[in-house]
């Protein structure tokens, strides 16, 4: 809602400056978005009359003319040169005087063309003012030669605008803050008396509500004989410009200036488009399907079996609460009117207009309630103004009436007050602010009855009020309290992870954080996951973010592009975040800590040969990820990866992530010099750890002994390890493989494996015979199941 | 006697001219050897008369250590300057980089939610989470906003494909609240940080930012505690004990009184800048006595209880904190953006 404060100021003016009323609408809940001058500063314009005009010399298009700024019979005109094609004898414009600093010049004395020029004769552009006039702005016939520009356009008035928050409908016209200004400082509310118009025929167009239910009041009147040639007073588009709102003719102009004013949306029919003129019937219906109306926009719609119409005998006129038709628009061949005064239900209105695509000041405002205690008196406004300036007969009004939105009395119990703000307020203290918003009430003990207003849609239950009477006291009245509550330690688990402890372990392993957004694109997820179901959005942001993604692969790939391009050669980057499926009839949310790693294992520096990080060496980033749990590597095949360079990741079965270098075709396709390792954890199982359970440490020494064994070079690893480790010695502690070997001394297809064993005896300390027994039989075992060969 | 003095003149000089220890060793023995000088001199005692004998003798064990000394000084400084090239030989360049993997970095959402956690956790607040695919009725209904309230048209709201409009990306994170209501009998304290999703791009909007919802729920709450906890909050938060705050009054529709808080901007110390649109203020979070409506959905009884809640962007305080001011470049993933945080 935007207005100009010289507006508002004629219904309350309190003693307070423009930058003081603009904090106090704040503090109120109107907070003030913005506060600007109704005109940039420039001094030194006056009004000016111009006196003669002869051509230029030397250019077609500059005129030279006599200027009077002074209407002192003995000061001599000012010779200005002018190019505006609307310059005229007897035209009276701003003139900025030698010196004068416009917003985006200053004037000086100047030839142009050879001939001497004593300021500017000025367009309301080159002062920076927003009405839509072509050439220099001429001002009405009595404006007074010599006077300040500025104080005579009241360039000085402040432009309100207020974002109002959507429960203060009431606030949608000056009368509304208005009222809200008196109640916040005391001030008396003066609003313009509205006279009854006095009624010069009994024309009248009869209505039929057949939705009483939608539109419970409705009232229409016949003005006939308006002159529509006339111009709308200079002080009306003042207020509506600056309102934001562009004058169309009087008719439209004083519609509009009444909603601003009262609130009340209004709508003039031309009534000759009308069928059957004032033999026929207005009708308030719902819209047949397939019936069609072309909008005051020019726009032609479909109207669907939920629009609420006015109509006559024979078509829909208007979209009712939202828009006009533009058949029966009051254009300027238009000489009588049927004028529209209604209450539309807020729900019969509500998204209509943003389902549709129109922006609507009327549906804006009947959506969030408009006063239907001022329907009547709104229209009698209107039809008071549209005769001062364009004369004609009115009619009687015709009101039509169903059921009306109740406004039931709420209790407001000053212990309720007391309990939800945390200050005691005196009754006395309550009576005051209820009767400073002109509220409705009656005292009962140390309790309220209010009956909210009809143009408070806001109000139903005692919270409500709570609200309106610290809005008023003040929320900076208030003082900042603590609570009194108990205190309790919150439960922590120790064998959980957080998410903060894991990324912390990413961090210090050289990976930096990244996020992206959860939608992404929906070919990325066949790509990456093979998924040709995603999650779908309705109304993505963009094509290419049109699906919620199921894992962290798209993201980290584009990241690294994005990265590359930007001359990073080593990008090492995690991301913690959920991923979708579809489940059911539902969705799977489930928490995801991805990584990628690209380039050097080290940042290229001193004294450390370059090399590039590789499968093993991510596999211990994960390792430390799931530190102290063991977790198994089993090759298997993912859409995204190399298919012989992909593991999954298993804590005992169950899943718990993958590792793998990015399949080379999507490294090709991403034009990635080099190939990606990435990897993917499930978040929760993750999180899990045994809680450490301490055990004796043996007294006795341990013995170490090296097996080196000759095996087949698709033998893994793990699987020779799994076989020693299921032979169960007790006295074995450890067995793990210290190196691999391929090259001299081994054949082609085979590779040297060298594990170490550590045994132990908890009771006493071992002899070499027994920890060569239980050697040789871990080697046995060896050459039985993958034909190793003992190397020595 | 005069031969005793020239033996250790000449031992002397010849000491003193040797610097290394092998070649020391050898001219030890020239005088301490088998044949050694000194050995001859001392064998020459028995040919002298008793009498002289003694005299001789302690002459000779002076010589004897006289010659040691200078052998032992020699050695010592042979071995000190050999140690000192070697020690010379070896200095490091200290100030060469060390050597290594490097540190990565935490995002700086992560962060600023991580201190938001942190300083609600010390005042006993548990922390939730809720999906972020909702329902409409959690993320409207149960929230007090019915379907065509004007408020639903402010949170360009998206919405999954599926034969119904059924389901969403969250707008807030003020499900949680409501499912965790359902879960948790009073008192609750708890806080509910998260990716929320909005249909808005630009310089201050992401499609996807995060939020940290917060709940009280007890039998003692007010609007007056309310203002204190979040001023106590943002003063902790931003480290700045002049900092201005002020609520003024505003609209939700699952809290009455709902308010906005505003703290004084950061940037111009509340003069007014570009900033802050010249109002000297920025808003920082949105907050309110719960509505009754909302608590009826979560079956608590709204004259019993009483509660506060509050929502803040996350983005926004990052932002304010760490001076960035485009939103989207937390998005983007730049890595020279990204390693200013860490």
């Amino acid at each position: 809602m935007k207005f100009p404060e010289s507006w508002l100021r004629t219904l309350v003016n309190p003693r307070i400056s423009s930058s003081e009323l603009a904090h106090s609408l704040t503090m109120a809940g109107l907070e003030v978005e913005a506060m600007e001058s109704a005109a940039p500063d420039f001094n030194k314009v006056v009004v000016a009359e111009i006196l003669s005009v002869n051509k230029h010399p030397n250019a077609d298009r500059l005129n030279i003319c006599q200027v009077s700024v002074d209407e002192a019979i003995n000061k001599e005109p000012l010779q200005i040169v002018c190019g505006a094609s609307n310059v005229s004898v007897g035209a009276k414009v701003p003139c900025a005087l030698i010196g004068a600093r416009l917003p985006n010049m200053v004037i000086k004395r100047a030839k142009v063309r050879g001939v001497e020029s004593f300021g500017m004769l000025c367009s309301a552009n080159e002062l920076g003012i927003m009405e839509e006039t072509e050439g220099l702005l001429l001002l009405p016939k009595d404006a007074p030669i010599g006077e300040n520009f500025r104080n005579y356009y009241d360039l000085d008035d402040k432009l309100f605008t207020l974002n109002l928050t959507p429960n203060r409908a009431d606030c949608l016209g000056i009368l509304g803050i208005a009222r809200e200004v008196a109640a916040i400082s005391s001030e008396k509310l003066i609003f313009p008396e509205i006279n009854l118009v006095k009624t010069k025929n009994s024309d009248t167009l009869a209505v039929c509500i057949d939705e009483p239910d939608a539109c419970p009041l409705y009232c229409g009147r016949v003005i006939r004989d308006i002159d529509l040639g006339v111009s709308t007073p200079t002080w009306m588009i003042r207020r509506l410009e600056r309102s934001g709102i562009r004058p169309i003719n009087a008719v439209v102009d004083v519609t509009n200036y009444v909603m601003l004013e009262i609130g009340q949306p209004l709508h003039a029919f031309d009534l000759a488009k009308i069928s059957n003129n004032l033999s026929g019937i207005i009708h308030v219906r719902y819209a047949n399907s397939g019936e069609k109306l072309q909008l005051l926009n020019g726009e032609e719609i479909l109207l669907q079996p939920d629009m609420l119409l006015i109509s006559d005998e024979i078509k829909p006129l208007a979209l009712a609460g939202i828009m006009g038709g533009n058949e029966t628009k009051v254009d300027l061949g238009a000489t009588d009117l049927f004028l529209e005064s209604a209450f539309f239900m807020p729900k019969v209105i509500a998204g209509k207009h943003i389902q549709l695509g129109i922006s609507s000041d009327s549906a804006h405002r009947f959506e969030r309630g408009v006063d239907f205690g001022a329907t009547r008196i709104a229209m009698e406004r209107a039809t008071g103004l549209i005769i001062d300036i364009c004369g004609g007969y009115p009619g009687p009004i015709t009101e039509t009436k169903g059921e009306l939105p109740k406004r039931k009395p709420i209790l407001l119990r000053e212990e309720r007050v007391r309990r939800i703000l945390g200050i005691k307020l005196e009754p006395s203290k309550i009576t005051e602010i209820l009767q400073r918003l002109q509220f409705d009430f009656s005292v009962k003990n140390t309790a309220f009855d209010v009956i909210p207003p009809t143009y408070r849609f806001d109000l139903s239950i005692e919270e409500d009020l709570v609200e309106e009477i610290a809005r008023i006291y003040g929320y900076h009245n208030i003082p900042a309290g603590l609570p009194n509550a108990s205190i309790n330690i919150l439960p922590t688990a120790e064998a959980v992870k957080t998410p903060m402890q894991l990324r912390r372990i990413c961090v210090t392993r050289d990976y930096q954080e990244v996020t992206n957004y959860a939608f992404v694109d929906a070919e990325w997820e066949k790509n990456y996951s093979n998924n040709s179901s995603p999650v779908m959005l309705k109304n993505p942001i963009s094509s290419q973010l049109n699906a919620m993604r199921s894992n962290l692969i798209g993201g980290l790939v584009s990241n690294l592009k994005f990265n590359l391009n930007r001359k990073q050669t080593r990008v090492r980057i995690f991301e913690v975040g959920s991923c979708f499926l579809k489940e059911g009839d539902g969705y799977a949310q489930s928490e995801k800590l991805g990584g990628l790693c690209y380039g050097g294992i080290v940042a290229e520096q001193w004294g450390s040969p370059e090399r590039d990080a590789d499968f093993y060496d991510v596999k211990s980033d994960i390792e430390a990820l799931f530190w102290p749990e063991v977790i198994n590597f089993e090759i298997e095949a993912h859409p995204a990866l190399h298919p012989g360079k992909s593991s999954h990741i298993l804590i005992g079965k169950k899943l718990a992530g993958w590792i793998g270098e990015l399949h080379p075709k999507l490294q090709q396709e991403s034009a990635l010099p080099k190939p990606a390792i990435l990897f993917e954890l499930d978040l929760d199982i993750l999180a899990q750890r045994t809680l450490p359970k301490a055990e004796e440490i043996p007294k006795y020494p341990s013995v170490r002994r090296d097996i080196a064994v000759i095996v087949a070079d698709n033998i893994s690893a793990s699987s020779i390890l799994q076989s020693m480790n299921a032979l169960n010695f007790p006295i074995i502690v450890e067995i793990s493989l210290f190196d691999i070997y391929r090259g001299n001394g081994v054949d082609n297809g085979k590779k040297s494996l060298a594990f170490r064993v550590l045994l132990q005896d908890t009771k006493k300390t071992l002899t070499d015979e027994e920890a060569d027994s239980v050697t040789k039989e871990l080697i046995k075992v060896l050459e039985n199941k993958f034909e190793a060969k003992l190397r020595n | 006697m005069n031969n005793l003095e020239n033996l250790l003149n000449e031992a002397t000089i010849l000491f003193d001219s040797i610097d290394n220890i092998s070649d020391l060793e050898q001219a030890k023995a020239r005088y301490f050897g088998k044949s050694g000088a000194l050995t001859e001199v001392l064998k020459g005692l028995k040919n002298l008369s008793p009498e002289e004998r003694p005299i001789m003798g302690g002459k000779i064990n002076k010589l004897k250590e006289a010659l040691e000394t200078r052998l032992n000084y020699r050695r010592e400084l042979i071995l000190s300057k050999k140690m000192e090239a070697q020690l010379a030989g070896e200095a490091l360049d200290v100030t060469l980089p060390g050597r290594g993997p490097g540190m990565g970095g935490l995002h700086p959402i992560t962060k600023t939610l991580e201190r938001i956690e942190t300083l609600f956790s010390s005042m006993g607040f548990a922390v939730a989470s809720g999906p972020e695919i909702e329902t409409d009725f959690y993320n409207f209904t149960a929230l007090n906003i019915p379907e065509d309230h004007p408020a639903r048209a402010m949170h360009d709201t998206f919405y999954i494909a599926e034969e119904e409009n059924k389901h969403l990306l969250r707008t807030h994170t003020s499900p949680v609240q409501i499912r965790y209501m359902q879960n948790k009998n009073p008192p609750i304290r708890v806080i509910a940080p998260g990716r929320v999703y909005r249909c808005d791009s630009d310089v201050t909007h992401t499609p996807m930012f995060h939020q940290v919802e917060g709940l009280w729920i007890d039998e003692n709450v007010n609007f007056s505690a309310l203002k204190g906890i979040l001023i106590d909050f943002i003063t902790q938060f931003s480290e700045h004990n002049e900092l201005s705050t002020r609520f003024r009054p505003s609209f939700f529709p699952f809290t009455e009184p709902s308010a906005e808080m505003d703290i004084s901007c950061v940037m111009c110390n509340n003069k007014g800048c570009r900033v802050c649109g010249h109002t000297g203020w920025l808003e920082v979070l949105g907050c309110g006595m719960v509505h009754p409506e909302v608590l009826k959905h979560a079956n608590i009884d709204s004259e019993k209880y009483n509660g506060f809640a509050f929502g803040m962007g996350v983005e926004r305080l990052a932002m304010l904190r760490y001076g960035v001011s485009d939103i989207r470049m937390f998005f983007e993933n730049d890595l020279r953006f990204l390693k200013q945080f860490n």
